[in-house]
């Protein structure tokens, strides 16, 4: 062996698996950390990108060419068959009408959209769920009345509430924290959104299934799913890491709106098996433009699939204004696909938990989907690799503080005497601990072992995955020090 | 692997063989049929596989027999069809979507591709996603454009998909019904100009592992490898060859992910000489991989570089000129006539 080669394997096996520099490899945490940043923030970005592009898929539209007649209809028995089929594939294709419709529908609405947004929402498509956002709880902490969506709490559900709220945003913090330290590659901080996300999922049922984003931790919370699971992918030891079957919420979805359509295919299924449990699907203003949000809306309203579309609208896709995404107000695209959608108050939690009970009770007794839009405001960057000052106006950001949700709750709570101090220093306590356990968690959560590249690519396996699996592992074993067991090659036995 | 050394399905049937001569589009038909009696969690799902039977027929009465749940007419969205389809496994449902034509996919391949193919891994091996997405592809029915492709290696090159594709009746039941079976996203390719092509299908038969490769001919000059519509095709340029006095051996690979090299291996050893036939575009196709794979594990038997036929790095051609773009009889053996020269 030459004196070059020596030198690059002994600094190959500096890097490796050995016990040692398991040590070494978490010492330099942040700097890996750093790059799996800028990685995750690329892929962010192309999935924002995507959004952009789907117009062109629209009019990509290969159907047309299914119409035409076959040129050689002598080459084989099927053509003429194939030919006729397609052409009535064509007059039945719904796509064509609705496209119409939704761009004479855009066309007339532009101008109310435009005065809406300054103003106050305009009516809802179904004529019952009230001319305006729906709010029960102001900014100011009182509580208010809607014709609509009534909602009664007893005081314990309240406080309850309010708990949730604040440690979920001591979760959301301390996440945030730990990524500045380099524990973590990235954060989607859901600051500011915390009622659309307590209160949507606190309206839920155990048998319901959660379909999220990447940033619906308080809604993971909601379902019980262990807060640190949530680290796991953020922090690169895995890319997803919670079973979603055990707390019935799905895995983060990263691929903008994709899980829209998971959400909407799961209903179906529960109507095939006659249960009477509902599904939600999150999703945010940007992802609005993507198609699959758009052919999650026709199938389950073709279906009659019981779904809930809960949209958070927090007026940036990263650095896009939702006027970007569309010129009418989101919760008015229900109309188009024949179900309602409301606007609510997306940091009152009281009225996020009162329209998305009445959302699911009305998808559990087969009366379809219901688009909910939360209009709420993301306070934070996008992630922790965004920058929001390039893009918004601290002014912007300093109005939204004004309507803060855990505030308004916690003003009402004082208000009416509904909480007491030690109440809130309980949960001021509880949080603390949380913020402890979470930062305890992540410094001893492990990294994965090397031959978990190999594992659970498929669930019958696979010839190709073995052989490199036994290739990799041969590799791995012959940097191995002889006088010392030889730790990756002894895992890689038991890769499966 | 296992790989099964004769064209019938292998012996051993329990009780009487029940064999019954049928086209690979009634082939398809039947294991639909048997899959959907064997498991209720099987459903159909497609653009007009209900009452039309879908555009190729292969779906013909199943929505008649088992309603329209489980047969479910779609909206024409692929990604939305796709989509749900992953919504319904992780319910419990063993989804077999149709897309219509090969060319139709790719606003599927999304959902195909980010979500199907990983979800298995990222949950840990937690859920599984037991969806079949059938493609009648490949040309040679004069059709208009994105009727034709052959887009097997976009789907065989991403990690948590699995790609056959049969050639015959036989392989077209019995990969269909393990296909439906398989706990993982199955790409199935059907060939569609070989549709109407019949053969023997025993249904009773015990059949060869579903990513197992098959010699269909044996002979000792040179191995022809293909897949699906071109397995055909390679069993007549070896006909053709024979008149000349070559001898060459076939293997249908019937699978594209995996691959199995082997029984590729085995084959290539006797003869020294290999040209792999697909439809597909030659650059970066099937094709490639078995050529750096079979050099690797060959070397010292290979007699000729491995070659390659297939279509061309140009878009699938105008019906009226697809009989010169299709890797024909004359171009396999064009092939086999430069492997020898060597």
């Amino acid at each position: 062996m030459t004196v070059e080669s020596t030198a690059a394997r002994s600094m190959a096996r500096r890097s490796g698996t050995g016990g040692k520099s398991a040590t070494k490899k978490s010492a330099s945490a942040p700097r890996e950390a750093g790059g799996t940043t800028g990685t995750t923030a690329a892929t962010a970005k192309r999935s924002k990108s995507a959004g952009a592009a789907s117009p062109a898929k629209t009019e990509n539209s290969g159907k047309p060419a299914k119409a035409a007649k076959s040129t050689r209809t002598s080459k084989t028995a099927q053509p003429a068959k194939t030919a006729k089929a397609s052409k009535a594939a064509k007059a039945a294709k719904p796509a064509k009408t609705a496209k119409a419709a939704k761009s004479t529908a855009s066309a007339k609405t532009t101008r109310t959209a435009r005065t809406t947004r300054t103003t106050k929402a305009a009516p809802a498509v179904d004529g019952s769920a009230g001319t305006e956002l729906v709010q029960l709880l102001t900014p100011e902490g009182e509580r208010v009345e809607h014709p609509d969506y009534a909602i009664d709490l007893s005081d314990e559900e309240l406080r309850g509430l309010y708990r949730d709220m604040v440690l979920t945003r001591r979760f959301d913090s301390e996440a945030t924290s730990l990524q500045r330290q380099g524990e973590l590659g990235l954060w989607a901080s859901l600051l500011g959104q915390e009622a659309a996300q307590i209160g949507s999922g606190r309206a839920l049922r155990d048998d319901d299934y959660v379909f999220p984003t990447y940033r619906e931790h308080g809604v993971a919370w909601c379902r019980g799913v262990d807060p640190t699971k949530l680290l796991g992918m953020f922090r690169g030891v895995n890319n997803g890491g919670w079973d979603p079957t055990s707390n019935n919420f799905h895995l983060y979805t990263i691929v903008i709106g994709s899980q829209a359509l998971h959400a909407t295919g799961y209903a179906m299924g529960v109507t095939f098996d006659g249960a009477d449990s509902a599904v939600i699907a999150y999703f945010g203003d940007g992802a609005s433009s993507q198609g699959d949000v758009a052919e999650a809306f026709t199938f389950s309203a073709v279906y009659n699939a019981p779904v809930v579309f809960f949209c958070q609208n927090n007026q940036w896709a990263i650095s896009e204004p939702a006027e970007r995404q569309s010129r009418v107000p989101l919760y008015q695209r229900a109309a188009g696909f024949g179900f309602p959608g409301v606007r609510v108050d997306g940091n009152d939690v009281l009225a996020c938990l009162a329209v998305t009970r009445a959302a699911v009770e009305r998808a559990r007794s087969g009366q379809g989907p219901m688009l909910i839009e939360a209009f709420t405001y993301r306070m934070g960057a996008h992630t922790t690799s965004d920058d929001p000052t390039r893009y918004r106006r601290d002014e912007e950001r300093a109005e939204w503080e004004a309507k803060d949700p855990i505030a308004r709750l916690r003003t009402y709570l004082e208000k009416d005497g509904l909480a007491d101090d030690a109440f809130f220093a309980s949960v001021e306590e509880e949080s603390e601990a949380m913020g402890k356990h979470v930062r305890e968690a992540i410094r001893t959560m492990p990294d994965p072992d090397t031959m978990a590249i190999f594992e659970n690519v498929y669930a019958d396996g696979h010839a190709l995955v073995d052989e490199e699996r036994a290739q990799f592992a041969e590799y791995l074993a012959s940097f191995a020090d002889p006088d010392e067991p030889a730790h990756s090659a002894a895992s890689a036995g038991e890769g499966r | 692997m296992a790989a099964a050394t004769s064209t019938a399905s292998a012996s051993a049937a329990s009780g009487t063989p029940d064999v019954r001569k049928m086209p690979i589009a009634k082939a398809l038909n039947e294991a639909l049929r048997s899959s959907m009696e064997n498991d209720p969690k099987v459903l159909v799902m497609g653009e007009d596989v209900g009452k039309l039977g879908g555009v190729f027929r292969i779906t013909d009465g199943l929505q008649k027999d088992f309603g329209e749940q489980r047969v479910i007419d779609t909206p024409l969205a692929e990604s939305g069809i796709v989509g749900s389809a992953i919504g319904l496994a992780l319910r419990g449902y063993r989804p077999v979507v149709e897309i219509q034509f090969d060319g139709f996919v790719f606003p599927a391949y999304d959902q195909i591709v980010t979500q199907l193919a990983k979800m298995h891994a990222r949950a840990l091996g937690k859920i599984k996603l037991p969806v079949v997405i059938r493609i009648p592809y490949a040309g040679g029915i004069g059709a208009v454009e994105h009727h034709s492709e052959s887009p097997e290696a976009l789907f065989a090159h991403v990690a948590g998909l699995k790609c056959v594709s049969p050639s015959n009746a036989s392989d077209a039941y019995w990969m269909m019904r393990q296909a439906v079976e398989s706990d993982d996203p199955v790409i199935f390719f059907e060939p569609k100009r070989r549709y109407w092509d019949k053969g023997e299908v025993d249904v009773t038969a015990i059949p060869a592992p579903l990513h197992a490769a098959r010699v269909v001919r044996q002979g000792g000059d040179c191995t022809l490898a293909a897949y699906g519509p071109m397995v055909k095709t390679c069993l007549e340029a070896a006909s053709a060859a024979e008149e000349e006095g070559r001898s060459l051996e076939v293997v249908d690979l019937r699978s594209m992910s995996p691959i199995d090299f082997d029984t590729l291996q085995k084959s290539v050893e006797r003869t020294g000489r290999l040209v792999v036939v697909h439809e597909a575009p030659v650059f970066l196709g099937t094709g490639s991989e078995v050529a750096a794979r079979i050099t690797e594990r060959c070397f010292y038997h290979l007699e000729a570089p491995v070659l390659r036929v297939g279509g061309f790095h140009a878009p699938y051609p105008p019906a009226r000129l697809e009989d010169e773009y299709l890797p024909g009889l004359d171009r396999v053996l064009d092939a086999v006539d430069r492997a020898l020269a060597y």
